[in-house]
């Protein structure tokens, strides 16, 4: 009954979605007030519709309702309740369905708190996330159905696989789905100003808050899918330049552009065009991101959900959303008059600069995910890009990046002065040389040496903007305090979010020095590692809730110093017959201690163990730039409405 | 040029590049369903070497088998490695009796498996084998370059590794992509 209830529930939403997609956009177009208020209401509803659909999906896999296929194929009875709900997004059909249901929220989110945006820009900006809306519902009613029933029914299921049953990971697809589509809310802003043919300081406004809130919802997603593959996969790397990563990375990187160029137009309405293409081009990578894995287009470890024959569906899809607002850009762009002059060396230049070197680093990346399967294609030859080329094109232009960002923010606006910039950030520059100088020295590793200089710089000069507002020791200590909880939030989101980096930089420069092993041991004996003594201690058994597991015991210590006892195992699912390692970290926030369980034969066991400096930085800077994307958000002026009564008075004007 | 209409090429570049990217992903596509493209295939190092050089002792009742044995009747032959342990190799035991069924000459090793537990294995899902030898210890599916068990290899009568295919075998598979090459061989 339940399934049924889901599955009716979603035919509704799609019918709302292709009404949310017609009616407001032919009311804007035809100027008629009924069909543009319509738009919210449609918006909320479909969002209704689709929340009762997924909240019987959950109830479903909580009643352990094995009819339905998804849950007969990734959950059982035995499973923790937890897994039962994240299991509803762990399967392709359950995923589709979330990410249609959190565009919804999108949906929802402009209808209720975007009273203060013009009638027409409004009903615009919903009918085009209707329009997405429906292909995307459709695909999931048709060819995708979330509540696809079999008969018989089994009398158990089969288990979600066991490397998914992982907290971090079950919460991972919510938070990155949040981030990749929040990026439809900028992509309805592009494609509604090319329908109306105008962009202007308030569509800035307006656009930024939204980017700014998926781009802190894509930075932890990231983060959060990095680090359950550091301690997950128990192959002690971070970041393993999959395409999968690098479909999350792309909409990442052209967002952080987006974020930046959207700055411009709001302050100086310059970049119109290239904001728009941005916009768009940020949600299309996202789109095609998601659904280019979904299909199988990418090898990759991570793709559970290949399926070619929906591939064709999902294609077509994307020619209309993508090709469709391209075509709208190539029509209507070229009107969109140009406007604030600035100098090379400004605010703007520096902005435009990082726009530049972030688009080149997405090209990069985006060129080395998609040449394997373009040279089969071409050449038909098999082969694959590895982190070596990632390396060598990234590197290069991060340096000028990493170089400039400290420097932007102290730049004043239009025009500025290069000498006085510099001045305010010498002592950033000259504590940046000293921790070069130091690791250089220390450490004898130049990548990482760099790493650290970088790190210095970007968490020092994040902070140099804030210094010289507040004219640090250049009068008394009080007032500069009093001026300092004076400033602007969003000055404090940008030096918050700019440290972050550095932070991340530091971790992967510490990652670099990281030292591992794989050792052959039996119980009692005691291997040295990284400057630490591994004694294993013994072996046990461990049983869990639904696997068996076998756990060894290791006691660490630093020159006969007790440091810490670490507890690696594996577990065995039996219901998979799959066998999975669980590391064992130890961190003590400047480095881990990591350790892997192995095969264990004639009473050896095989342990991989690691010792990885600063490694939690890496994780730590990018949830201190989500807080910094936060606190900007917080600031008054990017509050949703604030900047809108303004222009409704005006709007009221100019209908008289 | 004109100013208006050198805006509109540039501003049409985004979309020619995306059209591209699409075209390209379509094709891709269609030679995915039509199962010429497969991004999870793994290429093996072997496909047109010589079989490495082996001699293995047999399960008995079988005797143990050489790479020379293989080729030694002229005959193209499929070199299969299974395990009493893996799933798809019982799975695929329907399409390897179809092979033999059809004068296949099937060459099985087991893998790292104790040889009651390969006895249990034959007796149940049956012997579509030539002979059954043993690899104990797994140094021979290193040197095949072995990425998991079941996984088949088709050598030539002059001893060259012609195909590769890791994984179960299918009815389907057998019929698309093994028995062309084995006639185009015979």
């Amino acid at each position: 009954m339940t399934p049924e209830l889901g599955h009716f529930a979603l035919a509704l939403a799609v019918a709302l979605a292709g009404a949310q997609a017609v009616l407001p956009l032919w009311g804007a177009q035809r100027r008629d007030p009924r069909l543009m208020a319509a738009a919210p209401a449609l918006a909320l509803g479909q969002l209704i519709a689709l929340a009762t659909a997924y909240g019987c999906l959950i109830a479903s896999a909580v009643a352990d309702d094995f009819s339905v296929l998804g849950i007969a194929q990734y959950s059982s009875s035995i499973e923790p309740l937890f897994y039962k709900v994240t299991g509803t997004w762990g399967n392709h059909e359950g995923s589709i369905l979330l990410w249609c249901l959190i565009l919804a929220i999108c949906g929802g989110v402009v209808g209720l708190f975007g009273r203060n945006l013009p009638s027409a820009l409004r009903a615009r900006v919903i009918g085009v996330l209707g329009f997405t809306s429906a292909g995307f519902l459709l695909f999931a009613l048709t060819v995708s159905n979330p509540f696809a029933r079999i008969w018989p029914p089994p009398v158990e299921g089969q288990n979600i696989n066991p490397l998914l049953q992982d907290p971090g990971l079950a919460i991972h697809p919510p938070i990155l789905y949040a981030g990749y589509v929040g990026f439809a809310i900028p992509f309805a802003f592009a494609v509604a100003a090319l329908l109306e043919g105008r962009v202007d300081a308030a569509w800035g406004r307006w656009v930024r808050p939204w980017t700014l809130a998926s781009w802190c919802l894509l930075t932890g997603g990231i983060a959060l899918g990095s680090w359950w593959a550091y301690y997950e996969l128990g192959w002690g790397g971070y970041w393993f330049w999959d395409p999968v990563e690098n479909a999350s990375l792309l909409p990442w990187l052209t967002g952080t552009a987006l974020l930046h160029s959207a700055i411009v137009v709001e302050k100086r309405e310059a970049l119109k065009i290239w904001t728009i293409l941005l916009a768009i081009g940020t949600f299309s990578l996202s789109l095609s991101g998601t659904f280019m894995v979904r299909s199988g287009l990418l090898n990759s470890v991570h793709s559970f959900a290949t399926d070619p024959t929906r591939g064709v569906f999902i294609l077509v899809l994307l020619a209309l959303v993508i090709g469709g607002s391209l075509l709208l850009f190539a029509l209507r762009a070229p009107v969109l008059a140009p406007a604030g002059l600035f100098a090379p060396v400004s605010r703007e230049g520096a902005l435009v600069l990082n726009n530049i070197l972030l688009c080149s680093i997405a090209a990069v990346v985006l060129t080395g995910t998609a040449y394997p399967p373009m040279a089969e294609l071409v050449f038909g030859a098999k082969l694959s890009v590895g982190p070596p080329y990632f390396h060598d094109t990234v590197l290069p232009l991060a340096a000028p990046l990493f170089a400039a960002m400290s420097l932007g923010p102290v730049l004043p606006w239009k025009r500025a002065d290069l000498g006085a910039a510099l001045m305010k950030l010498w002592w950033a520059a000259l504590a940046a040389a000293l921790v070069g100088i130091a690791a250089g020295v220390g450490v004898h590793q130049a990548f990482a040496a760099l790493g650290f200089t970088a790190a210095a710089w970007l968490i020092l000069g994040a902070f140099a903007e804030l210094v010289s507002r507040v004219r640090l020791l250049r009068q008394p200590w009080r007032a500069s305090r009093a001026r300092l909880g004076a400033q602007p939030l969003a000055v404090w989101g940008a030096a918050v979010a700019h440290a972050g980096l550095g932070v991340t930089i530091a971790g992967i420069a510490g990652m670099a020095l990281a030292s591992s092993a794989v050792v052959a041991v039996k119980p009692g004996q005691t291997v040295a590692v990284g400057g630490y003594d591994w004694t294993l201690l013994g072996l046990h058994d461990a049983p869990g809730p639904n696997y068996a597991s076998r756990e060894a015991d290791l006691r660490v210590t630093r020159n006969g110093e007790p440091v810490a006892l670490l507890h690696p195992s594996r577990h065995n699912f039996a219901a998979q017959r799959q066998t999975v390692s669980d590391t064992s970290i130890v961190t003590n926030g400047l480095r881990d201690l990591y350790a892997v369980l192995g095969d264990q034969r004639d009473g050896t066991v095989v342990l991989r163990l690691h010792v990885n400096l600063l490694a939690p930085w890496i994780w730590l800077g990018a949830l201190v730039m989500a807080i910094g994307g936060l606190l900007s958000l917080a600031d008054r002026r990017l509050r949703v409405g604030a900047p809108s009564r303004r222009q409704r008075a005006a709007e009221a004007v100019a209908a008289e | 040029m004109d100013t208006l209409i050198r805006r509109r090429l540039l501003l049409l570049a985004p979309l020619a590049v995306a059209a591209g990217a699409g075209g390209a992903a379509t094709a891709l596509l269609v030679r995915m369903q039509e199962g010429r493209y497969d991004p999870h295939a793994l290429p093996s190092m072997l496909v047109g070497k010589k079989v490495p050089a082996f001699d293995l002792p047999g399960q008995p009742p079988s005797a143990g088998f050489s790479a020379a044995d293989i080729t030694a009747q002229g005959q193209p032959g499929l070199v299969n490695f299974f395990a009493s342990w893996c799933v798809p190799c019982a799975q695929e035991a329907p399409a390897l009796a179809a092979l033999q069924r059809g004068g296949v000459r099937i060459w099985g090793i087991a893998y790292k498996d104790a040889p009651e537990a390969t006895t249990r294995f034959l007796d149940r899902y049956g012997d579509p084998y030539v002979r059954v030898a043993r690899d104990a210890a797994g140094t021979v599916g290193i040197d095949f370059g072995l990425y998991g068990v079941p996984e088949s290899f088709l050598v030539d009568p002059t001893g060259v590794v012609r195909w590769r295919w890791t994984g179960g075998l299918s009815a389907d598979l057998v019929r698309q992509d093994l028995l062309p090459r084995l006639r185009s061989l015979s």
